[in-house]
């Protein structure tokens, strides 16, 4: 390796380079800080469209910036990892404040700001209208659907877990579930293999 | 904006080391860059760099792996083996382009 001229300003990527500096000691802590390199777990337990993103989408970057990624799949989270499911995740409104439309704003401006009424997720076909319009979203940001985004993530090296408990519970067969999850594995061991990990709860 | 100087090139980068003038670069540059971060460039290294050169020529952004998977038709787990650690950066910075910023 050429060593790295006098002054020369190299981004850090990570324990690869020469340029690497330590990471900050924490110094007054009352928890020893985790010595190995930095890891991250994800926990996902909801099975709606938009709540399988945010660990797809974090752990992603995660992995791009060169840390080790394990994500456990638990409860409604399973639809996620399931050949059956995870092609069909739905969106709704219902229970969800947060929900506006932005063409509103035409018609009246300040209408884009307003929650829209939580009986309209009620209405018969409004779950598969507003999944489509937020797939056809992330289509157009080019984002993988959920299969395609696990077996990108996959091929990345993360480590994909289905809970025990629940894989149980619901009676779910392995051979159901995305090639890329290695196993189905307890609390506790996940515990075990998330040791020194920064965790997200989805 | 700092100056870096390697083998009697000087060229400005900024606060991260990530070339601020895509024009300075040559592919001798990037030969250089990368023996800082300890690879040997192959063919499969040029495809993907060359890619992104080209991809950027308009001034559009720095290409994420997702876009060199779906517009490139790269592997991702080839681009991994490639760039060990943190890929996408890596190629930006052997590619003189900007760090790229898209989410996936």
């Amino acid at each position: 390796m050429a060593t790295i001229p006098e002054g020369f300003i190299i981004p850090d990527f990570g324990p690869t380079t020469s340029s690497a500096s330590p990471t900050a000691q924490v110094s007054g802590s009352a928890t020893p800080a985790h010595a190995g390199p930095r890891k991250m777990a994800f926990i996902c337990s909801k099975g709606n469209l938009d709540m399988a993103y945010p660990a797809l989408i974090m752990g992603n970057a995660a992995l791009g910036e060169g840390i080790e990624v394990h994500i456990f799949f638990t409860f409604w989270g399973l639809d996620i990892i399931h050949k059956k499911t995870n092609r069909n995740l739905k969106f709704t409104l219902s229970g969800n404040t947060a929900m506006h439309m932005p063409d509103l704003g035409r018609l009246r401006p300040g209408l884009e700001h307003v929650s829209m009424p939580q009986s309209l997720g009620n209405l018969p076909g409004m779950t598969s209208f507003a999944t489509r319009m937020m797939k056809q979203q992330m289509a157009d940001l080019d984002i993988p659907d959920v299969p395609d985004f696990l077996d990108m993530i996959s091929a990345a090296g993360a480590h994909l877990y289905a809970c025990k408990l629940t894989f149980d519970m619901m009676k779910l067969i392995e051979a159901d579930l995305h090639p890329g999850v290695e196993g189905v594995i307890s609390a506790t061991d996940f515990i075990e293999i998330s040791e020194g990990a920064q965790i997200v709860f989805v | 904006m700092p100056t870096n100087t390697l083998g009697g090139r000087s060229f400005e980068v900024n606060d991260e080391g990530f070339l601020t003038r895509r024009d300075d670069w040559s592919e001798e540059l990037a030969v250089d860059l990368a023996a800082l971060i300890d690879l040997e460039l192959t063919d499969a290294h040029w495809a993907a760099l060359r890619f992104m050169r080209k991809d950027t020529e308009g001034g559009t952004p720095t290409p994420t792996l997702r876009r060199m998977q779906t517009v490139g038709g790269f592997d991702i787990k080839e681009l991994y083996r490639l760039f060990p650690g943190k890929p996408a950066k890596k190629m930006a910075w052997l590619a003189g382009l900007p760090k790229p910023v898209g989410c996936v």
